[in-house]
């Protein structure tokens, strides 16, 4: 007998072996499902959904920007020049015939001899080089380090023509350079409120759920008047509440927690939901009759039930504080200025003069519109994952 | 229940004497109370060491929810469960608070009907099989890992899987590994609530076998919940056979099954599918439906139902008697009925 001969035979072996024992386990791909924790399941089944993958890389994308939003800013977001008020957007070239060389086009300015106001114009026949990792204003990276590099900016930096990706306001401020400053405020104002409801909604719901009874009653009586109240109107009268002399980061914490307190409701009643259903759960009465403590019932196999639908669930509760933070600040009761947000870029894009001479005060609307679809598409795409057993 | 059949016996592992379980039924704005499910209504029976009880019964009549109560997962309203511990003595499960109860859980475990719901899909094996050690001492991984091997091997399947999960597995095996889970402590008594009523017939037989093999091996004590009485009868050594919350007849499988003496088990023998079509058997065709639990018949339950239903039956609830050596019977007539069996 050969070595070859040797092998298939201890195969075919192996081959019985499987079959008497029951296990109908070929190949390798099959073990490693096999062996894949939910964890594992979950993403391989987002990983499918390609629309939420992308909305994910958008959204890591808006993160970076929350992280350093000054390397991706060209200007100083607080420099005005009131006579540098509403130049158009410059586009952006990255090609300069066929070579890899970025510019802009120059903004001429001209004073209209009517209005006797200064008017800018783009003119293509003037190119600004462009360059990426250039030096510009100094800031400090997440506050540990000083440094005054910037993703892009022009070749020279002393040059007279700046750079104003999506133009100016009415105080002559980089819309561009606002706008990255802005993502920070209001991404991390969603997440946050986000994260102090789910901590509101699991621990409610969590004892309402598990312990029901009357503090069931109690919570969920709440949750009622809570969710029957009109937020607008909550929201407009928390808001003016806040002293008026409050530093932008008080009042920023301050509307995460309003924005949170309304918030947990849905997030409890959907914690709730799970404990009871849980409870019910064989696998929960096994745990209990092989005599595990409560604490131990709920962190090892009720808790890690429903984490991956608090997850979704949060990621879906995210844009709506969003919209919310952007709406108030918006009216002028959120975020104030110096502060900038989403909702306090809008704010400059209130009137229809300003909509008509500067239609680009509204890109920060677009940047709304992108964050709110992609946490709705992860969302979406996670809540789909989240029961990898298919009940 | 004056009549009170059941001794002491030294062969006793555990006594259930009038155990009774009420499910309130309340309504309205102030959750009063307006009546109660008597889902367990004063049942008595007990276990031998060793020994299969069967315990039958439609859907509804309260099979589950007496087996859960014995293994308190429940609370019963009332009633007394005397359990032989290890140590040699006896403790009323029924008074036991949840800390005094810790200790005896592993000499009583259960194996649950649902091969897909019992076992918790974000654990391995080995946490599974390896929970109910680790939380009642075992806390050396490398003894655990032995012991789960040793007990997956016990039940059929590879000690290599320890590192995989559920839903890897088929009906049969998820089976397999809950009964794992179920002797890794040891028990003396398993409580089975219909342990093959969800898996394919071709597994149900290797499922059974494999219980009697365990059985016979590590000396266990089964309470067989089940509504099949064919697999009762290959598995059971008694048999009881319950109806809207009582106990009616509870007998030798053997002396059961051949000379039933309950209407209502001559009832369900004679839905028994025989095999073998020459064979005639005494049709005893059960009419109407079953009473609702929250609001039985007076009398014997059965009487409305029971083609033997004297005036008696209507007005007085019969005892649960010995009427033969360890036959029990509760029923008004069951003296002087000849009742077909399939012995």
């Amino acid at each position: 007998m050969t070595n070859e001969q040797m092998t298939n035979g201890k195969m075919e072996n192996d081959a019985v072996e499987e079959v008497t024992l029951g296990a109908v386990f070929a190949s390798k791909a099959e073990e490693r499902v096999s062996v894949a924790s939910n964890w594992k399941l979950v993403w391989w089944r987002f990983r499918k959904n390609k629309l939420a993958l992308l909305s994910a890389l958008v959204l890591i994308a808006f993160y970076v920007v929350v992280l350093v939003p000054d390397f991706f800013a060209t200007q100083d977001p607080e420099a005005t020049d009131a006579k540098l008020a509403f130049i158009p957007t410059q586009g952006l070239n990255l090609f300069d015939g066929t070579n890899f060389s970025p510019w802009v086009p120059a903004v001429v300015g001209k004073r209209n001899p009517v209005t006797l106001r200064m008017e800018f114009k783009i003119d293509e026949t003037k190119k600004v080089p462009i360059r990426f990792f250039t030096e510009g204003f100094k800031y400090k990276v997440l506050g540990l380090f000083e440094t005054n590099i910037h993703l892009i900016g022009p070749q020279d930096p002393q040059s007279a023509d700046w750079l104003y990706l999506f133009g100016t306001d009415r105080l002559g401020r980089d819309q561009w350079s606002r706008m990255m400053y802005g993502t920070r405020t209001s991404m991390t104002v969603g997440l946050f409120s986000v994260i102090l409801s789910v901590i509101l909604g699991v621990l409610l719901g969590g004892i309402s759920g598990y312990f029901g009874g009357w503090p069931d009653l109690i919570i969920q009586r709440l949750i009622e008047l809570l969710q029957s109240l009109p937020t607008i109107p909550i929201w407009l009268a928390m808001t003016a509440a806040l002293p008026q002399d409050w530093r932008p980061e008080q009042v920023f914490f301050a509307i995460t927690i309003i924005l949170a307190f309304i918030g947990w409701t849905t997030l409890g009643r959907e914690v709730r939901g799970r404990f009871l259903s849980l409870r019910e759960e064989d696998f929960v009465l096994a745990a209990d009759l092989a005599g595990a403590s409560r604490l131990r019932i709920i962190t090892r196999h009720m808790v890690p039930a429903f984490m991956s639908h608090i997850i979704a669930t949060s990621t879906l509760a995210i844009p709506v504080m969003i919209v919310s933070e952007t709406s108030l600040s918006f009216l002028g009761l959120g975020i104030r200025p110096p502060a900038i947000s989403w909702g306090v870029l809008l704010q400059e894009a209130q009137n229809i003069q300003t909509l008509a001479l500067a239609p680009w005060l509204l890109a920060p609307g677009i940047a709304v519109i992108i964050a709110v679809l992609a946490f709705n598409l992860v969302g979406d795409g996670l809540r789909d994952a989240a029961d990898p057993y298919g009940h | 229940m004056t009549n009170r059949p059941i001794t002491q016996s030294p062969n006793r592992l555990l006594e259930v004497k009038n155990l009774k379980k009420y499910f309130p039924i309340r309504k309205g704005f102030f959750r009063t109370t307006i009546g109660n499910v008597r889902a367990v209504d004063d049942v008595s029976f007990f276990i031998n060491a060793g020994e299969t009880l069967g315990l039958v019964g439609e859907s509804g009549c309260g099979k589950t929810t007496a087996s859960r109560c014995i293994l308190r997962a429940l609370v019963p309203t009332s009633g007394e469960m005397i359990f032989r511990t290890k140590e040699g003595a006896s403790a009323d499960l029924a008074k036991l608070s949840r800390a005094q109860l810790r200790p005896l859980r592993p000499q009583m475990q259960m194996i649950f009907q649902d091969p897909y719901g019992s076992l918790n899909p974000r654990m391995t094996l080995f946490d599974i099989v390896g929970e109910p050690m680790y939380v009642n001492g075992m806390t050396n991984r490398k003894e655990r890992v032995e012991r789960v091997a040793e007990l997956l091997r016990l039940v059929g399947l590879r000690p290599e899987y320890m590192q995989r999960y559920p839903h890897a597995f088929s009906g049969g095996q998820r089976q397999r590994i809950g009964i794992a889970r179920a002797l890794s402590v040891n028990p003396r008594l398993v409580v089975a609530d219909e342990p093959v009523s969800a898996l394919d017939v071709s597994v149900q037989a290797q499922i059974l076998n494999l219980m009697l093999d365990l059985q016979k091996r590590l000396n266990l004590t089964y309470l067989f919940v089940a509504h099949n009485l064919s697999v009762v009868r290959h598995i059971c050594d008694r048999v009881a056979v319950m109806y809207v919350g009582k106990i009616v007849e509870m007998a030798n499988t053997l002396e059961l099954y051949a000379a039933p003496k309950h209407p209502y088990t001559a009832a369900l023998m004679s839905a028994v599918p025989v095999a073998d079509p020459r064979i005639k058997t005494g049709n005893v065709e059960l009419k109407g439906e079953v009473p609702s639990p929250a609001n039985p018949p007076s009398g014997c339950y059965f009487h409305p139902r029971c083609e033997f239903a004297a005036e008696v039956c209507r007005k007085d609830a019969p005892a649960f008697r010995e009427i033969t050596p360890n036959h029990f019977v509760s029923c008004h007539r069951a003296d002087e009925l000849r009742l077909p069996g399939i012995g």
